[in-house]
């Protein structure tokens, strides 16, 4: 249980954070959220003490956070900040045993831990690589795994998924969700992001100038906005046509793709920089080919000139004015993390992922609320 | 040659040695007081705002000068030699050992700080380890300016390849210059090879690949 008791706090003369007081109560999935300067950031850093309150008192478990040393408590509190922050000169498994070391774990558990953890991500064969080495998703992935290493009771989490691209970010999200509830772990999570927070919270708490707006569950959030900032901030999610029927009203239009002739090089570059798994593939006419992964360029791309070996035809794909429904269902029965959307010349058009599928649902319950 | 080598083999070797020797003390001695102050430094960022420049405008004060001023005081021992050279070569790894430590970007930092590492830890785990390519930059530039500097030894009577040329100048002998200079020039290559070496052994891994794009 974490308790902030009329916490306030200043920089210089400009309040942040004005008389804040609430309860998070164990295993909750937490998010703060607000428009940029809303104080949600300084709220979060108070609990690890990177940052102090001026007044008012913050209890975990009914103790207050300044009896017990900085460094322990930090060592008891994961933390995954935004820019992931994996230690560049450690391997995979190093950083993830940074706080059990630092808690002088010993060697044999230091590495059932990397294991087990590993294990849960499917990421076992990465233990001795370095971050440098790894797509900007895995990196937070492993960015995740050291703030749940030494296995504390609570995890801070200070946006770590808005520098990814969004089908990455998405499986992320799935996959932080699992480990919180397979866990039970508290998590407080720092997000501008509505989709995110409707997504994963228990329990959003909306904050604006440094004040608690609304500290409401999803659900009673999208009925009973409290005031109309709330509101905008939901959105489209409470604002709705009827719901839309066809897959273009649901796919994402922002999609990498690659000519079949390019460099297996040149594809890993570009997965690198725009931090995703796999690419789409066209041919010169912009026709869709198939899908190239960054885990087949690894095994096979060494001795090959191009990625045209390397592309599958494994991602389902349906075509515009398709029923969404069919789309959905496949989403949600066979795991996979996309449908790709063709016009009728062949040409990618979008894709649709699982947000599109909630986004649907969200819609068609609460679209007439308000 | 032959002739030469019998005439100044000895001698060469001799020098060649205390040369490499002056060196070695001196860049070692340096290296640890650079590191030291450098890493103190980093701890307080807004005094380098004053002690920088002053360290800029003592480092523009000719070697000749100083070995000068602290031959008066300290006499005519190696320790002047190598209390002068010292301090010399402590300057580009201090400087470097700053730069290199504030230069480490503040994520990393955060993130070693989250996860509940002392100051300390801090310093040895992450900052140091991500600077060292920079400090190590800092040792090879000192290395190779005291190769040079050494050669000020013999101005007051302790040894060194100076000897063969203050000598060689004196007498108006080519051969003697060269043979100091020459092997002084070759000294400094060798050992700038060898700290690129230990370049590459400090260089974490994982920041190699990196450096090398």
């Amino acid at each position: 249980m974490i308790q902030f008791q009329n916490v306030c706090k200043s920089y210089g003369k400009t309040p942040v954070l004005k008389n804040v007081s609430f309860t998070i109560p164990d295993g909750q999935f937490v998010i703060l959220i607000g428009p940029s300067g809303c104080g949600k950031t300084t709220t979060m850093k108070m609990i690890n003490r990177l940052l102090e309150p001026d007044s008012g008192s913050i209890l975990i478990d009914g103790k207050d956070i300044r009896a017990s040393d900085k460094v322990s408590l930090r060592r008891h509190i994961g933390y995954v900040i935004q820019q992931i922050g994996l230690f560049p000169n450690m391997t995979v498994a190093q950083n993830i045993c940074v706080v059990p070391k630092l808690l002088k774990f010993d060697r044999t558990r230091c590495e059932d831990i990397v294991r087990e953890l590993l294990q849960m991500v499917d990421m076992e064969s990465y233990a001795d690589k370095y971050p440098s080495e790894l797509s900007g998703g895995q990196q937070q992935r492993i960015g995740v795994l050291r703030a749940l290493a030494a296995s504390p009771p609570v995890v801070l989490m200070d946006e770590p998924f808005s520098a990814l691209d969004p089908m990455t970010r998405e499986s992320l999200q799935d996959e932080v969700k699992n480990l919180q509830q397979k866990l039970n772990k508290t998590i407080v999570f720092v997000s501008h992001d509505m989709d995110e927070a409707l997504k994963l919270a228990d329990i959003i708490i909306f904050m604006a100038g440094g004040e608690v707006v609304q500290m409401a569950s999803p659900e009673e959030m999208l009925e009973h906005p409290a005031n109309s900032l709330v509101r905008d901030f939901l959105g489209k999610h409470t604002t709705g046509d009827a719901a839309p029927s066809t897959v273009e009203s649901f796919m994402r239009t922002n999609v990498l793709s690659v000519k079949r002739n390019r460099g297996v090089l040149e594809c890993a570059e570009r997965m690198a920089r725009g931090s995703v798994d796999t690419l789409l593939v066209t041919d010169e006419q912009k026709r869709y080919l198939g899908t190239v992964s960054i885990g087949d360029i690894r095994h096979w791309g060494q001795s090959l000139q191009s990625i045209e070996p390397l592309i599958r035809q494994t991602a389902r794909t349906v075509r515009v004015g398709d029923d969404a429904r069919e789309s959905f269902d496949y989403l949600l029965d066979s795991g996979a993390p996309y449908v790709v959307v063709l016009n009728e010349d062949e040409t990618i058009a979008g894709i649709v992922t699982k947000t599109s599928v909630a986004r649907s649902v969200a819609q068609s319950l609460w679209g007439d609320a308000t | 040659m032959r002739e030469l080598i019998a005439l100044y083999g000895a001698r060469l070797a001799t020098d060649l040695l205390v040369h490499t020797a002056f060196v070695l003390a001196s860049v070692a001695a340096g290296f640890a007081l650079g590191l030291t102050f450098g890493v103190l430094l980093s701890r307080v960022p807004r005094w380098s705002g004053v002690i920088l420049p002053v360290i800029s405008v003592f480092q523009t004060i000719p070697g000749l000068v100083f070995i000068g001023l602290l031959f008066l005081w300290l006499g005519m021992v190696p320790a002047t030699v190598i209390t002068a050279l010292s301090i010399y070569a402590m300057f580009p790894v201090l400087k470097n050992t700053y730069t290199g430590i504030l230069g480490v970007e503040r994520q990393y930092v955060e993130a070693a700080r989250g996860c509940g590492m002392s100051h300390l830890q801090t310093l040895v785990k992450v900052e140091l380890p991500l600077a060292m390519p920079t400090i190590i930059a800092g040792l090879r530039m000192s290395a190779i300016y005291t190769v040079s500097w050494a050669v000020l030894a013999a101005m007051i009577g302790q040894g060194g390849l100076g000897e063969l040329i203050y000598q060689g100048t004196n007498s108006n002998n080519n051969t003697l210059i060269l043979l100091g200079a020459i092997p002084a020039a070759l000294l400094a290559v060798v050992i700038g090879a060898l700290i690129d070496l230990l370049q590459k052994k400090v260089t974490p891994r994982g920041l190699r690949k990196g450096a090398g794009r």
